[in-house]
């Protein structure tokens, strides 16, 4: 459902030129839970605003439900980011005065679906992402980090989406919200979901049933887990 | 799809009261100040215009020059040089002219059934009326026979009217009296507006000969009003009159004329180079305004979207097209703009009034000022508004939601 065939990504800024990625090859397939891990400068952040339908890589193929995603224009990739991939951020990037509801429904701005039929989805996955029915009404400035991250979830399950792709979801938060939020991914994983993590601690990315150990713009090790529910 | 475009654009201007509020604001203010100030520029541009003309048209006032006893100039008016004499020669010797009123001026008490009031009197002939614009609302004006004979009666402004005899009362037939000399009251004078010292509306005109026999007591006269028959004439009448007034007086050397000549132009020139300097203060005033309320426009503008780059970053990451984007960001920039516009029309045009209000003035909102700020204004405020967002809309989705 996921597939990389050599990515290469190269930045030029004046002179300098960097290589992001030298050549990335994997496939992912619908109901993994995958952890993208490497330190800093690795290119983890690259590949995943290639896997998000962000960036487009310099030469390489990505296949994302049988589409070529690297030959997609900005509205075509607009389209893909909303009917097949759910973001979650480090930063949660909700807007601000807005209540949880709307935060949720974003994305079905303009898609020609009734006022009721939005507010059904989105209850129906903040529901699902165990947040508080109370709290629905509330504004996302309210709301404590765990919750906020809890309505970026829903947020990005509620065009049904492919993938879901987080990136550093817990980097903003304590250890005892990071440990709920990673049992929520896992529980959405369970229900069948497709989820990418991508982080830089050891400890988030061994929730997960495989990890890629991305280095210096290569996979360095490509290997299933044993996801260990003690360690966070 | 629109009705999401305008729900979107309506919740996100209402979410952030401050913002739109203080944008508004600008624009209101920018809009408002230059109305109100075109409004008052034109109102005394048109206020003097329309008192220099209802002195009368074509109009040429000579008046006597200064006297010099012993070297020492006694003020300019203040000689008796001017008689009925010289008005009669112009008027027989003169072509081109259609009417010449010699007169005479002094303020009397002037009573009637009990009532008194101080006001001008002045003595003159028929003429007066075509040279200075006078119109009779009721009765006559004196005639030939009247002024020969020194006859003691007497024409009214309005004014004068109301102030002797009431409001809505009618004067004519009725006796006043001035320097305890009886005057029958003959005709009252259309109202000509205009207020304060020189009001023409209060006023009272006998015959010329009856005012030099019982009041002013001399045959010399204040000043002769001549009224050319058309514009064209004016400069040839004008050296014509200095050429027989010289003559006359038998003066050679015309620097030493004991009379002045001034026609209707060079007051209009006079008052036009002040009111166009006035304008020109004016404008640059609300062209100032202008600018600075552009400028706090733009200001708001480009903050507003800066500081919206990363909520642009995240609707684009979510998969909202870049179009819908744009469209929102020019819907809300038209929204404050338009919202601002009419406030600021309405506020400005208001102001007018409360200053016409104020000083006796006609303020008059003109459209096209109305038009210049507002397309000013809007212009500012919706390139300000949609530029930036459309930059931002066209960065990647990483970048903008990175921007600090």
């Amino acid at each position: 459902m996921i597939e990389c065939r050599n990515l290469i990504k190269t930045y030029i800024s004046g002179d300098v030129r960097t290589d992001a990625l030298k050549g990335v090859s994997f496939k992912i397939n619908k109901g993994e839970f995958v952890s993208i891990i490497g330190p800093s400068g690795s290119g983890k952040s690259t590949l995943m605003h290639i896997l998000g339908a962000l960036d487009n890589p310099t030469s390489g193929e990505y296949f994302l439900d049988g589409h070529e995603v690297s030959k997609l224009d900005d509205d075509e990739l607009s389209d893909l980011r909303r009917n097949k991939i759910g973001f979650v951020f480090q930063a949660f990037n909700l807007l601000p005065r807005t209540t949880v509801l709307r935060n949720v429904m974003l994305p079905l701005l303009y898609s020609g679906m009734t006022m009721e039929e939005r507010n059904k989805r989105a209850k129906e996955c903040l529901r699902y992402a165990g947040m508080e029915e109370s709290k629905f009404m509330n504004l996302s400035n309210q709301l404590s980090g765990g919750q906020m991250q809890r309505v970026a979830i829903a947020r990005s399950l509620i065009n049904n989406p492919s993938i879901i792709l987080a990136d550093e979801p817990t980097g903003n938060l304590d250890t005892k919200t990071s440990k709920i939020i990673m049992d929520a991914f896992r529980e959405l994983n369970r229900k069948g979901h497709t989820i990418i993590l991508i982080t830089h601690e050891m400890d988030v990315a061994d929730c997960a049933n495989r990890i890629i150990q991305i280095r210096d713009g290569l996979v360095e090790r490509d290997a299933p887990n044993k996801p260990n529910d003690h360690v966070i | 799809m629109i009705g999401d475009l305008f729900k979107e654009t309506v919740w996100s201007l209402a979410g952030n009261k401050v913002r739109s509020g203080l944008t508004i604001l600008g624009i209101v203010i920018g809009i408002a100040s230059v109305i109100a100030l075109v409004a008052v520029g034109q109102g005394a541009q048109n206020s003097i215009a329309k008192n220099i003309e209802s002195i009368g048209s074509n109009l040429i006032i000579i008046s006597p020059g200064s006297q010099r006893v012993g070297g020492i100039s006694q003020g300019g008016g203040s000689s008796e040089t001017l008689t009925t004499d010289d008005a009669d020669a112009i008027k027989s010797e003169i072509a081109n002219i259609s009417a010449v009123a010699p007169s005479v001026s002094k303020r009397y008490q002037v009573t009637a059934k009990g009532n008194n009031t101080n006001t001008q009197i002045i003595g003159t002939n028929a003429d007066y009326l075509a040279a200075r614009n006078v119109a009779i609302g009721s009765g006559s004006f004196f005639g030939d026979s009247q002024l020969k004979s020194s006859a003691k009666v007497a024409v009214i402004g309005p004014t004068t009217s109301e102030d002797l005899f009431g409001t809505d009362a009618d004067p004519v037939g009725q006796t006043i009296r001035i320097n305890n000399i009886d005057f029958k009251v003959i005709g009252v004078t259309v109202a000509k507006g205009g207020s304060g010292f020189n009001n023409q509306d209060d006023i009272v005109y006998v015959p010329l000969l009856t005012a030099q026999h019982y009041l002013s007591g001399n045959s010399y006269v204040n000043n002769i009003s001549v009224a050319a028959a058309d514009q064209q004439y004016m400069t040839t009448v004008q050296s014509q009159i200095t050429e027989l007034l010289l003559r006359r007086h038998k003066i050679s050397d015309s620097t030493q004329a004991d009379f002045s000549l001034m026609n209707q132009n060079d007051i209009i020139a006079t008052a036009s180079s002040i009111t166009g300097t006035f304008t020109m203060l004016l404008s640059s005033i609300a062209g100032i305004s202008l600018l600075v309320g552009g400028i706090g426009i733009m200001n708001m503008m480009l903050t507003t979207v800066t500081e919206r780059t990363r909520e642009i970053g995240l609707r684009k990451a979510v998969g909202i097209r870049k179009i819908y984007i744009n469209l929102q960001f020019l819907t809300e920039a038209v929204i404050l703009t338009f919202l601002g516009g009419g406030i600021g029309i309405i506020l400005g045009w208001l102001a007018s009034l409360v200053i016409s209000k104020l000083i006796s003035l006609t303020a008059q909102v003109s459209l096209s000022s109305v038009l210049l700020a507002f397309g000013v204004s809007a212009g500012v405020g919706i390139i300000f508004g949609f530029y930036p967002a459309r930059r931002a809309a066209n960065l990647s989705p990483i970048e903008a939601l990175r921007y600090e």
